[in-house]
């Protein structure tokens, strides 16, 4: 039986279809109720903090209270990076709004909010940094003394000859564009229940996270705690997007309550403090100049990169990771014989940017294939041409900056999904529709998508803390239930369905017998959690390593039961097959290789478990997005009108999860492109406090989503799957975009600025037409 | 504050619980009555998440203070399946359709959907979009939950290929 390739229903749906899931909000019932002091100005001086009268079993706590908890200092080995810290709590500064500055612990949710109104603060407010150019202007006020001019992070490329590479060019394209800044925005916030095990000493944290692994160890290094003394659980996770990777000063905070007054302490976020407070996205600047030769061939590139992380840097990846990213993978599919960048973070006082899905690459992506339309219309080729012509067509290839990229379909994607789109149709009814005074366009976002990448490409970001191995424990139980203990740490993408099929199919058991256990430092071998695509890819592969050796094993075993050599040997069904067709079942095996050990322990020992590793290279997965977008010319409002998507995942393990992953990314690409900004005045306090403020789409706004498949299986990963999780983000804001831009070309404008709302789009057709008058 | 007690029965079962005037809806089936499929995801009125049905319609009963439910019959998630766990025709509907992925929205959008199914007037396309676009979802992009409350309706007759009317 082949359970690979099967849209088989999901295991972890049922309990919570029925309500009965366990998000760290149901565990947290009963524990003392945290809520946070945050500061309501921007920059400034703590010059008072008193506790409000406390009723008994309440508790107040500082960051004089915290002084022996080390700041959170995620660091890069590279000269050119600023190692900020941030104080879980602060003694003296405050850095933006939002910044927890003390806590309170009561007995209900209502009481607590109670005592945080009555603490006495005062801060003398300072003028903050808000906003790349206000950071940027010479004396702005610093951030953080280690970063002088707030840059906290710089890299830049310049290969010999690149101007000469320029000079060569017959068209050079030039422009400037914004990304404005996202909140990942999971529908459950972040959150945390710690509690003290008084038999053992030990601290137990519930958290909403996606590297519950990594959370332990950089909580236990704040507070000084073994490694072996905090279990950390992530329970069921209502999304988290990139998100929930990071160490939010909250957590430690926690675990220091929870070590102090022996209890058990949760604090559950609201909306508010997610929005203003948890970690923000995508609040990006660049400028491009591309030169192409008069057949449309790009022949240099140049990118000035700027990147607004905030007050902080992100542990464990650093503020480093939008920029560095931004740099390192502009090219994306493209042929680019020159390529220069500088690439720069720029600290300011705001909530701190952290990853989310996509991270840079929905804004790298927005500039090359902004640069692509905008090189079509000099050079007179269509759109479709123009890629076609600039696209890597063997492999490997290799990019400027040094990655192979392994077999792909970068051009076929983009020719299905022309041939799916029927352009010289749209165009005809694009033509009758202007004169009709309608304004629909086509826009189109091809790319690559760098996934399930280990240990090396993480190392060569010069990062402090390298994640990247996956390692899986196995073992089959003496009932014959298989146990596979993950470090992965899904929350929401279905691994335990998906690890399953491939477990099964090693194994010759139904995914039935499958219990894949995750989100447990205590059950599970130390691994990275789940971000960057890299799950299935990774931990996937490492599965299949575990498995296989797992299967040697019950064969060893089943050849003295079948008397026949191992190599005989099938597992198929459940069972142990020999060459005659002799067999017998995996339960009895089993049940023999646990309690009948005699009989087989000197050839495999006294149980049935194993371990298998996986540390690929990485691999690019890639897909095609199409966009068809009305505009009303009168208000700037868009409409979708189709969404088109060819994609290539390598071999897909289940599809209605994939397609899933896929709908899901593009709805926040959508997002993106049209809907979701967190806006900041200029004083430094945040804007976007509610989710009427911070609008994501409903199901009234998000088209039906069409998707084809391509399969290049991967030559680059053990399963030949490639990761998909983050590509719909990526692909969504530069096909909407080019669309509406496709649709304005007749006021001979197009969009640089996303996500294009209404009234910006309203104000470039104003623009246009005021200019035509004039 | 003082406390209150209020009585209304959740899922067809009395309970009487003491909260202060001020605690919602939401709070009290959680924190109160230890019902936590009921989810919040903002507490103020917009992602749904927080749905459930009081007196046969639905509400965000993060809108709603505890106390305002005296009397009242309440239905959250947990009423849903069987006895024995087994699935009701929406919620089988849910799974096959890969209607949810983090789960943490699904029980909003499966009281908001219950009473779409109920209300005994049959619906089409445009009706269920504009009915669900109450609440949100972040993972899904809506398509699987689409999918899913239209072939629950088919199944449960309620469905018509264009809106009536
Ligand atoms: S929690 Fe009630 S609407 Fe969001
Ligand atoms: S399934 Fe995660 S919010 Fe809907």
């Amino acid at each position: 039986m082949n359970w690979v390739g099967r849209r088989l229903p999901r295991t972890e749906d049922p309990p919570l279809l029925r309500g009965e899931g366990r998000y760290v909000a149901d565990i947290a019932i009963g524990a003392k109720v945290v809520r946070f002091l945050r500061s309501p100005v921007a920059s400034g001086r703590i010059a008072t903090l008193r506790p409000p009268a406390l009723p008994p079993g309440t508790v107040f706590a500082s960051g004089a209270d915290l002084a022996g908890v080390k700041p959170i200092r995620p660091a890069l080995r590279r000269f050119d990076y600023k190692a900020v810290e941030q104080p879980v709590l602060p003694l003296d500064r405050v850095h933006f709004v939002g910044q927890p500055i003390a806590l309170v612990a009561a007995e209900s949710a209502e009481l607590a909010e109670d005592l945080v109104e009555q603490i006495e603060l005062e801060i003398e407010a300072e003028d903050p940094a808000v906003g790349l150019e206000a950071a940027l202007a010479p004396g702005a006020p610093q951030v953080h003394a280690v970063a002088p001019g707030n840059v906290i992070l710089e890299g830049a490329i310049r290969p010999e000859g690149f101007a000469a590479a320029m000079g060569a060019a017959a068209h050079v394209v030039e422009f400037a564009f914004r990304s404005h800044r996202v909140n990942a925005t999971p529908l459950e916030g972040r959150g945390g229940c710690a509690e003290y095990d008084r038999a053992t000493g030990r601290v137990r944290l519930a958290a909403s996270c996606q590297m519950p692994h990594m959370l332990r160890s950089g909580i236990c290094d704040l507070l000084g705690l073994p490694e072996a003394d905090l279990q950390v659980i992530a329970p069921d996770v209502g999304g988290g997007f990139g998100q929930k990777m990071a160490l939010f000063p909250e957590y430690p905070a926690l675990v220091w309550l929870a070590r102090a007054y022996r209890g058990r302490f949760a604090w559950i976020e609201d909306r508010n403090e997610n929005l203003t407070a948890s970690a923000h996205s995508r609040d990006q600047k660049h400028v491009l100049r591309a030169g192409f030769d008069a057949e449309g061939r790009i022949l240099a590139l140049e990118a000035d990169i700027l990147a607004d992380v905030g007050a902080f840097s992100c542990y464990p990846v650093t503020s480093g990771v939008e920029p560095l990213m931004a740099l390192a993978e502009y090219p994306g599919p493209y042929r680019l014989p020159a390529y220069a960048v500088r690439a720069r973070g720029v600290l300011t006082h705001t909530c701190p940017m952290a990853p989310y899905r996509g991270v840079s690459r929905p804004v790298i992506t927005f500039g090359i294939e902004r640069l692509m339309d905008r090189a079509a219309a000099a050079t007179g080729l269509d759109p479709v041409e123009i890629r076609r012509r600039n696209l890597h067509a063997e492999f490997p290839a290799k990019s400027p900056t040094g990655f192979v990229l392994d077999a792909a379909s970068y051009i076929e994607a983009l020719d299905e999904a022309a041939r799916h789109l029927d352009i010289p149709g749209f165009r005809t009814a694009q033509a009758a529709a202007r004169r009709e005074g309608r304004h629909l366009g086509l826009g189109i976002a091809v790319f690559n998508e760098r996934t399930g990448y280990g240990t090396p490409a993480f190392a060569a970001r010069s990062m402090e803390i390298v994640p990247g191995y996956e390692v899986v424990d196995i073992a089959m139980t003496p009932t014959g239930e298989v146990e596979a203990r993950i470090g992965s740490s899904p929350h929401g993408q279905g691994l335990r369905t998906t690890l399953a099929q491939i477990i099964a199919d090693r194994l010759g058991v139904e995914p039935a017998a499958i219990r894949i256990i995750h989100g447990d430092t205590d059950r599970t071998p130390y691994g990275w959690g789940t971000f960057a695509s890299r799950s299935l890819v990774i931990g996937g592969g490492a599965c299949q390593v575990a498995a296989d050796k797992l299967a040697a094993k019950l064969k060893r075993a089943a050849s003295r039961l079948l008397q026949c050599g191992e190599e005989q040997v099938t597992l198929r069904d459940g069972e142990a097959v020999s060459g005659t067709g002799a067999s017998v079942a995996l339960k009895e095996v089993a049940r023999i290789a646990h309690q009948r050990s005699e009989l087989v322990s000197d050839s495999v020992g006294f149980n049935l478990a194993e371990s298998g590793s996986y540390d690929p290279p990485g691999t690019f997965s890639n897909a095609c997005h199409a966009c068809i977008v009305e505009v009303e010319a009168a208000t700037g409002a868009v409409r979708i009108l189709r969404y088109l998507v060819v994609e290539d995942a390598g071999r897909i393990i289940n599809p209605m999860i994939a397609d899933g992953q896929v709908r899901g990314g593009i709805a926040q690409g959508i997002a993106n492109a049209l809907l979701e900004e967190i806006v900041y005045a200029p004083d430094g306090n945040c804007l976007s406090g509610t989710l009427a403020d911070y609008i994501p789409p409903t199901c009234a706004e998000i088209p039906a989503i069409e998707i084809h498949h391509l399969e290049t299986i991967s030559p680059a990963t053990l399963t030949g799957a490639k990761g998909l999780g983050e590509g719909g983000t990526i692909g969504a804001p530069a096909a909407v975009c080019n669309a509406i831009s496709d649709a304005l070309s007749s006021f001979g404008v197009d969009v640089t600025e996303f996500p294009a709302t209404p009234p910006r789009v309203r104000a470039l057709i104003r623009g246009a037409m005021i200019r035509g008058k004039a | 504050m003082t406390k209150r007690e209020v009585r209304f029965t959740v899922n067809g079962e009395a309970r009487a619980v003491l909260v202060e005037p001020r605690r919602t809806l939401g709070d009290t089936l959680r924190e109160d009555c230890g019902l936590t499929g009921t989810h919040l995801g903002c507490e103020h009125g917009v992602c749904g998440a927080c749905t459930v049905m009081v007196d046969g319609q639905p509400v965000r009963s993060c809108l709603m203070f505890g106390v305002q439910a005296e009397g009242a019959e309440i239905r959250t998630v947990e009423g849903l399946a069987a006895a024995d766990g087994t699935l009701n025709p929406l919620q089988r509907a849910f799974w096959e359709n890969h209607g949810l992925q983090c789960g943490y929205c699904t029980p909003g959008f499966l009281m908001l959907a219950t009473w779409l199914l109920e209300r005994g007037e049959p619906f089409g396309e445009e009706e269920m979009r504009h009915v669900l676009s109450s609440n949100l979802c972040r993972c899904t992009g809506y398509q699987g939950i689409l999918d899913s409350v239209r072939q629950a309706a088919r199944e449960l007759g309620q469905w018509t290929e264009s809106a009536p009317g």
